[in-house]
């Protein structure tokens, strides 16, 4: 774990302990449940942001392909009757080919991934409100998919699954990013993108794998949010979720800039803004007000973070300057 | 304007210390300089030269010291002060306002207006620039766009930017590390020029040559101290070096007979996205160290991208050891043996905020690997062998390599490529601004590589390197070779012939 890591772990626990205090109810197991899970459902996309942003890159479609995937998994069940696994195979097949066309314009067209993933952002949206004629896809009363239903929504020993299949693909992302050739070119990609051709690594390549991990993710999370809200309103189902994901990635210590960041630093952010999102309702602060409590809590963590940073240096600095005093006097 | 304008200057610097976490950069340096003396500043990298400049520029503050200026204690400048003193700082990279005119460029911030509306008042201004590029003798005139001037030109414009303020000292930062011999011999002439007008000129190089030429006396630092003075009848090309190092770096050529042995790369008509209607054909056999000659902007560094598959080929084709390459990319280049140590090496070369292990196993991650994970041991073992093949100076392999020396993070770009053990080694202008000891070491390590085999490609601009490393050199000029020259054909006078055809 890096120093930056330590301190947000210290502010998560510090703010729940708070909350705790003026008010019991969050620590009861209904509410630990209902957050944990949003925390497994935010966290899914949070990280695959993550591995978009470390490239240097950004993905805005994500929200987007919420709805998108959403839509046409729910279609696909509930009005063609098509079996899930199948219906599950074609959405993460058409996942992979959006982060690959994203991948894509980026490397070979050479366009800037902000304006490629925002134009994905509206196309995304437009169709799947286009495909249900803006109506909802939902699942008509009394039908039931028990096996999907169980995997997806249902909960082990009191753990929702979400919080689970959150935990493995954390794991896994963890070994990939800290610990794999590909995270490491995925660090180098970010930081100095000439230099790592210079390197002889593929950049395009490990680009588009970046995009295509990233859609991918965001497609396993969009099944689990169907699945979470039973029916998809196509114009607002998952909106500015991209937004949460770069949030929770930026609190977890990763730079804009590509190059910085770790898996457990995003994961933590995720915990973080659920826990202010939970704060806001437990508290009686007017939820009207839940953006601007995660926007100055977000701006505070970033501000304190450059802060510790000079202070660290200038200590630094003063034990080198004091360390040559000593050798002075000898 | 202030009250000492056009006084010649003085100026002392007495005890400075600068400490940087890790690193003291200055250890209680003194530097006195007088309006009209030329002194050369010179020490090895990681000499502390560049923080005494940076003191000097007010864009750091020294943690000690005392800096007296017409004698007047000054303390924390800041850069618009110290310009207001007289004092000009021209830097290594320049950054000029491109789209901007020559006129625009030197009176940046310090224009003139007419009228109530502020309107620029053009005619003033070129009124006021002209008369200094006749002083400084430029080949162009107040109204040519910047964006055409070459490198050198480039200088000027900035040392006419300090001369339109109220010029009384002028630092250069290693200004002729990318200028051509006869823009060099220009820019020599302007200090000289301005010296007689009384101006103090400090100049910072690695080129003692310029020093022997120009200096009136010279300073000289070694590991953050002062390591002694010359003055003008003393300034003698081996003393100096003697004085940086602080020892006899020995022969600084050391000619070692290399019997070439079977051709390792061939290129046939290979042309460039610089050059597309120009062939290039050549050979580099193993165990020869081959140099690449000519004029900045002759397409040599074009041909080594090209080569190493990081520019496109406009046609022709490449062979390693008798297979041709069938796709020109980087990762293919690699397999086949072919490494490039780039002449940007903090841009290309290296990951600034990464430790110098993560650098060094850049290329070799994979190799080192197992199924796909990092082997972090492997890694350690292979940085530590590096470090101590190379003779990298530095206490923590974790460590950022931004942390080193310019000399020693050129050895961290090599030692990433060694780890491949490549069969062609390009070398793109590998001595740039790296010091005299670290020098001489890459000269030896090229020499070394070469008998063990290796094929070796140096391109590089300083006439006693390529006269004093290489078996052969190929001399290219627009584009093309335009001549062969073997070891008793070399002369710079050679050379030069063919570079300017």
């Amino acid at each position: 774990m890096q120093k930056k890591d330590i301190g947000l772990a210290t502010l998560v626990i510090t703010v729940g302990a708070i909350v705790a205090l003026v008010n019991p109810r969050f620590l009861s197991p209904i509410n630990l449940a209902n957050t944990a899970n949003l925390i497994g459902l935010f966290g899914l996309f949070s990280i695959a942001e993550a591995f978009v942003i470390v490239t240097g890159g950004i993905e805005l479609s994500i929200g987007s392909v919420i709805a998108l995937v959403g839509v046409i998994f729910v279609d696909l069940v509930a009005t063609f009757g098509v079996p899930w696994p199948i219906a599950l195979a074609i959405v993460i097949v058409l996942s992979i080919f959006i982060g690959f066309l994203h991948g894509w314009l980026i490397t070979r067209m050479k366009l800037q991934p902000f304006v490629v993933t925002l134009c994905g952002l509206l196309i995304y949206r437009g169709v799947a409100r286009f495909y249900t004629q803006d109506g909802t896809a939902g699942f008509t009363f009394g039908s039931n998919f028990p096996m999907l239903e169980f995997l997806v929504s249902g909960r082990s020993a009191g753990v929702p699954h979400s919080v689970i299949a959150f935990a493995i693909v954390a794991v896994f992302a963890w070994f990939l990013l800290h610990r794999t050739v590909f995270g490491r070119h995925l660090f180098a990609v970010g930081k100095n993108a000439e230099a790592a051709r210079y390197s002889g690594i593929n950049t395009d390549r490990v680009v588009i794998q970046a995009y295509v991990l990233c859609i991918f993710l965001t497609g396993i999370s969009a099944v689990f949010f169907a699945m979470y809200t039973r029916s998809v309103q196509p114009s607002s189902h998952g909106n500015f979720y991209e937004l949460y994901g770069i949030a929770a990635a930026v609190l977890g210590g990763f730079s804009l800039r590509g190059g910085e960041g770790s898996i457990v630093g995003v994961v933590l952010g995720v915990i973080l803004l659920q826990e202010l999102q939970n704060l806001v309702n437990l508290l009686g602060i007017p939820s009207s007000l839940n953006f601007a409590v995660m926007g100055s809590v977000i701006l505070a963590g970033v501000i304190a973070d450059t802060q510790f940073a000079r202070y660290r240096e200038i200590r630094r600095q003063q034990i080198a300057k004091s360390a040559l005093e000593e050798s002075a006097k000898q | 304007m202030n009250a000492q304008s056009g006084n010649p200057i003085s100026l002392d610097l007495a005890g400075i210390t600068k400490v940087y976490p890790g690193a003291i950069a200055l250890n209680n340096v003194s530097l006195s300089i007088r309006g009209g003396e030329v002194v050369g500043l010179i020490g090895e990298n990681g000499a502390g030269k560049s923080t005494l400049m940076k003191i000097l520029s007010g864009a750091i503050a020294p943690d000690e010291g005392r800096m007296v200026i017409d004698g007047q204690e000054v303390e924390d400048v800041t850069p618009a002060q110290v310009n207001e003193l007289g004092i000009a700082l021209v830097h290594q990279e320049l950054n000029p306002f491109s789209n901007r005119d020559v006129t625009a460029n030197v009176l940046l911030g310090r224009e003139i207006r007419r009228g109530r509306l502020g309107m620029l008042d053009h005619s003033a201004m070129e009124a006021k620039v002209e008369p200094i590029l006749k002083l400084l003798g430029t080949r162009f005139g107040p109204r040519d766009a910047v964006s055409e001037l070459s490198l050198a030109d480039q200088q000027l414009l900035e040392i006419a930017r300090a001369l339109s303020i109220n010029l009384r000292l002028l630092i250069l930062d290693e200004p002729t590390s990318s200028l051509t011999m006869s823009e060099t011999r220009r820019l020599l002439d302007v200090i000289r020029m301005l010296s007689a007008e009384g101006v103090a000129v400090l100049l910072i190089t690695h080129r003692l040559g310029e020093i022997e030429e120009v200096a009136s006396r010279v300073v000289v630092l070694r590991d953050g101290r002062n390591a002694g003075e010359l003055e003008r009848e003393a300034i003698e090309k081996d003393t100096m070096v003697r004085m940086m190092v602080g020892r006899d770096v020995g022969q600084f050529y050391r000619k070692t007979d290399h019997r070439p042995g079977e051709p390792v790369l061939e290129i046939k008509s290979l042309r460039t996205m610089a050059y597309p209607h120009q062939k290039v054909d050549l050979c580099v056999r193993s165990g020869e160290i081959l140099c690449l000659a000519g004029l900045v902007g002759a397409g040599r560094s074009e041909l080594a991208r090209a080569i190493f598959g990081i520019d496109e080929v406009e046609g022709g084709s490449i062979f390693m050891e008798g297979a041709e390459l069938s796709r020109h990319t980087v990762m293919d280049a690699v397999a086949a043996g072919i490494c490039l140590i780039p002449e940007d090496r903090k841009a290309e070369g290296l990951f600034l905020d990464f430790s110098i292990t993560e650098n060094i196993a850049m290329p070799s991650h994979a190799a080192l690997a197992r199924k796909g994970f990092v082997d972090h041991e492997a890694e350690t073992v292979l940085a530590d062998k590096s470090r101590e093949k190379l003779r990298i100076k530095a206490a923590h392999l974790d460590r950022a390599v931004a942390e080193l020396s310019g000399g020693n993070q050129q050895k961290v770009v090599i030692a990433k490529w060694l780890a491949m053990n490549p069969r062609l080694i390009i070398l793109d202008e590998p001595t740039r601004g790296i010091d005299v000891g670290a020098k001489a070491e890459v000269y030896h390590l090229m020499q070394e590589l070469a008998a063990q085999g290796a094929a070796i490609l140096v391109i590089s601009s300083d006439m006693e390197e390529v006269i004093g490393v290489s078996d052969r050199v190929a001399v290219m000029c627009r584009g093309r070779i335009s001549g062969i020259l073997v070891r008793d054909a070399l002369s710079e006078e050679n050379i030069l012939r063919l570079a300017v055809e």
